[in-house]
């Protein structure tokens, strides 16, 4: 399988503060991640608030620029600090937010959120552009009666089906999902996920899935990297590092996780009697 | 077949944003008046050469300074009086009613579209640009702004239209710090990130993408500053800077009638009734607005 994604060593510092009476502090925010990510498979990224993972995600989606290290997409290198962001570059990578509620411009149709990737990046004609976007709206489960609607007459699932369809309508071969359903209640983040499934299928898409819900990893996932602190701790097929987690922060990440099985909520009862009892 | 599908809904959800607008509107009776009494104004500016019983400079020598006929006077033909030289007043006020719009409207866009453009590139870019515009800002804002009009229309001759770019450049900061701070606030809305990656560059992030989203204070913002302008533009007439007699402008025409303000009243106030009627009706349309525009005083 093709390699989409290669990060070597990518490194990212903010500069904070730098007044007139002292120089400011350097915040490693990540710090040497390197990862590989064939086509049509899906990286999560797992980790607490803080960890860098949506630091991680701006430098994939060439949103922010990396410090240090080398980033390959589709086998090319890619610099924007050097050649900045072209319309090829854009083809390749986009990214869906975490917020439905804040990724689209409450000003904008639906259907002009669709087509702005298209007008701004192909020379596409109106009407072309139309059928696609409609095609599109299909595609996420939506209607096309939708396309001249305001983003505030639909639901947070619904917004986010928009912000999925508005990023793949490039065809982009990488897709960067930055907690796509931790604001979504938990029958919509099932339909979700099964969308994302299923477009990955269709289209071949590669994704960098951002989250630090793991039993949406577990669905999800074919590989899994941990970060902590800006480092990629323990990274490994998804079997491996759910059965066999071998980092200790990995392990703590893994027991952190509440648990609603009738064995655990059993075991739990038993351990507040035996408390309340001694 | 998508077409026919899609063109339908169109309609009713613009409309449904404007009948919502206008059930808050609506609801404040001081708005609603005010607007009834701004139309009536724009109405009577418009056909003013219809609705005047004279025209604005016509004298009647054999009737100067005669009064109104609720006060005394014995001419019914001049409803509001003459003035010092035997001119109908309402007329002039009528005929005065297309300069103070003029200068409302005119006013306004040119602080606007200055105001607006200088705190979106502020807002936007942030750093040394931010700090010369919005420290400039500052010293026109740091002076009494009809002191630098005055000033203002001392370098450039007195006149009408130096008046008036005078007063745009007093009111124009007010402006521009507003769109400062929203564009600050939306900037960092992720639906900018959204379409900065979907490949927006600077003119249109700055103007289609976020200007938009902060238009509705802008609305209120313009609505005072039209009152204002109508007023600064009348003080400026007042001190003899502004339109130049025998313009039917009415803060010229109050100028014009302090000395005859104990010996016939009507010359001075009915011009300053005119300035206070309108300045008041646009207040409360703009106070309306605010309240139908801003989310946050609903009432759901």
């Amino acid at each position: 399988m093709a390699i989409v994604l290669e990060a070597s060593n990518l490194v990212r510092d903010y500069h904070i503060g730098g007044t007139l009476f002292g120089g400011g502090r350097t915040v490693h925010a990540v710090k040497g991640v390197s990862f590989r990510l064939e086509q049509g498979k899906t990286l999560a990224i797992v980790g607490e608030s803080g960890s860098g993972k949506s630091t991680l995600a701006r430098i994939l989606t060439l949103i922010d620029r990396q410090t240090a290290g080398e980033l390959k997409i589709d086998g090319e290198t890619i610099d924007i600090a050097k050649t900045g962001v072209t319309a090829a570059m854009r083809r390749k990578v986009q990214i869906v937010f975490q917020n439905p509620y804040g990724s689209l411009n409450p000003r904008q149709k639906i259907g002009d959120v669709l087509m702005e990737p298209l007008l701004l990046n192909t020379d596409m004609p109106k009407a072309e552009r139309r059928d696609r976007a409609l095609e599109m709206l299909t595609k996420v489960g939506l209607l096309p009666e939708h396309f001249n609607r305001y983003p505030h007459m639909f639901s947070g699932g619904q917004r986010q089906r928009i912000a999925i369809a508005r990023a793949i309508i490039m065809r982009p071969s990488l897709l960067v999902l930055d907690e796509p359903v931790s604001a979504l209640d938990l029958s919509v983040q099932a339909q979700i996920l099964n969308l994302l499934a299923d477009l990955q299928d269709e289209f071949g898409l590669t994704y960098v899935f951002i989250s630090h819900d793991l039993s949406v990893v577990k669905y999800i996932a074919d590989e899994v990297m941990v970060m902590y602190l800006g480092e990629a701790v323990e990274t490994g097929t998804r079997d491996k590092l759910f059965s066999n987690p071998e980092h200790p922060y990995t392990k703590a990440l893994f027991a952190a996780t509440p648990r609603a099985d009738v064995e655990s909520i059993k075991a739990r009862l038993a351990r507040k009697a035996a408390l309340a009892s001694a | 077949m998508a077409t026919e599908i899609i063109a339908a809904p169109t309609a009713p959800t613009r409309f449904s944003g404007l009948r919502e607008f206008w059930y808050y509107f609506s609801m404040n009776r001081g708005a609603v008046i005010g607007l009834v009494v701004f139309v009536l104004l724009i109405l009577v500016a418009i056909f003013a050469p219809l609705i005047a019983p004279f025209p604005a400079d016509q004298q009647f020598r054999d009737f100067i300074r005669m009064a109104p006929p609720f006060a005394g006077g014995t001419q019914p033909q001049f409803l509001l009086g003459t003035d010092e030289v035997g001119r109908d007043i309402l007329s002039r006020l009528i005929y005065g009613a297309r300069y103070s719009l003029f200068i409302g409207f005119f006013v306004v866009t040119a602080a606007l579209f200055t105001g607006v453009t200088l705190g979106l590139l502020a807002g936007y870019f942030r750093g040394w640009v931010d700090a010369l515009i919005m420290r400039v800002m500052d010293i026109i804002l740091a002076f009494p702004s009809l002191l630098l009009a005055l000033v203002l229309v001392a370098i450039l001759g007195p006149g009408l239209f130096n008046a008036m770019l005078a007063i745009a450049l007093v009111l124009q900061p007010h402006f521009a710090r507003l769109t400062r701070a929203a564009v600050l606030s939306e900037k960092s809305r992720e639906y900018v990130t959204s379409a900065k990656v979907a490949g927006a560059g600077n003119l249109r992030l700055m103007f289609i993408t976020i200007l938009p989203n902060c238009l509705g204070p802008l609305i209120v913002q313009a609505t005072l500053s039209f009152s204002n302008a109508i007023l600064e533009a009348a003080a400026l007439g007042f001190l003899g800077m502004g339109a130049q007699p025998p313009t039917p402008e009415w803060g010229t025409m109050l100028a014009r009638a302090r000395e005859f303000i104990t010996s016939a009243w009507w010359i001075v106030t009915m011009p300053g009734l005119a300035i206070l009627i309108t300045v008041l009706a646009i207040n409360l349309i703009g106070d309306g607005l605010r309240d139908a525009l801003d989310p946050k005083l609903k009432r759901s």
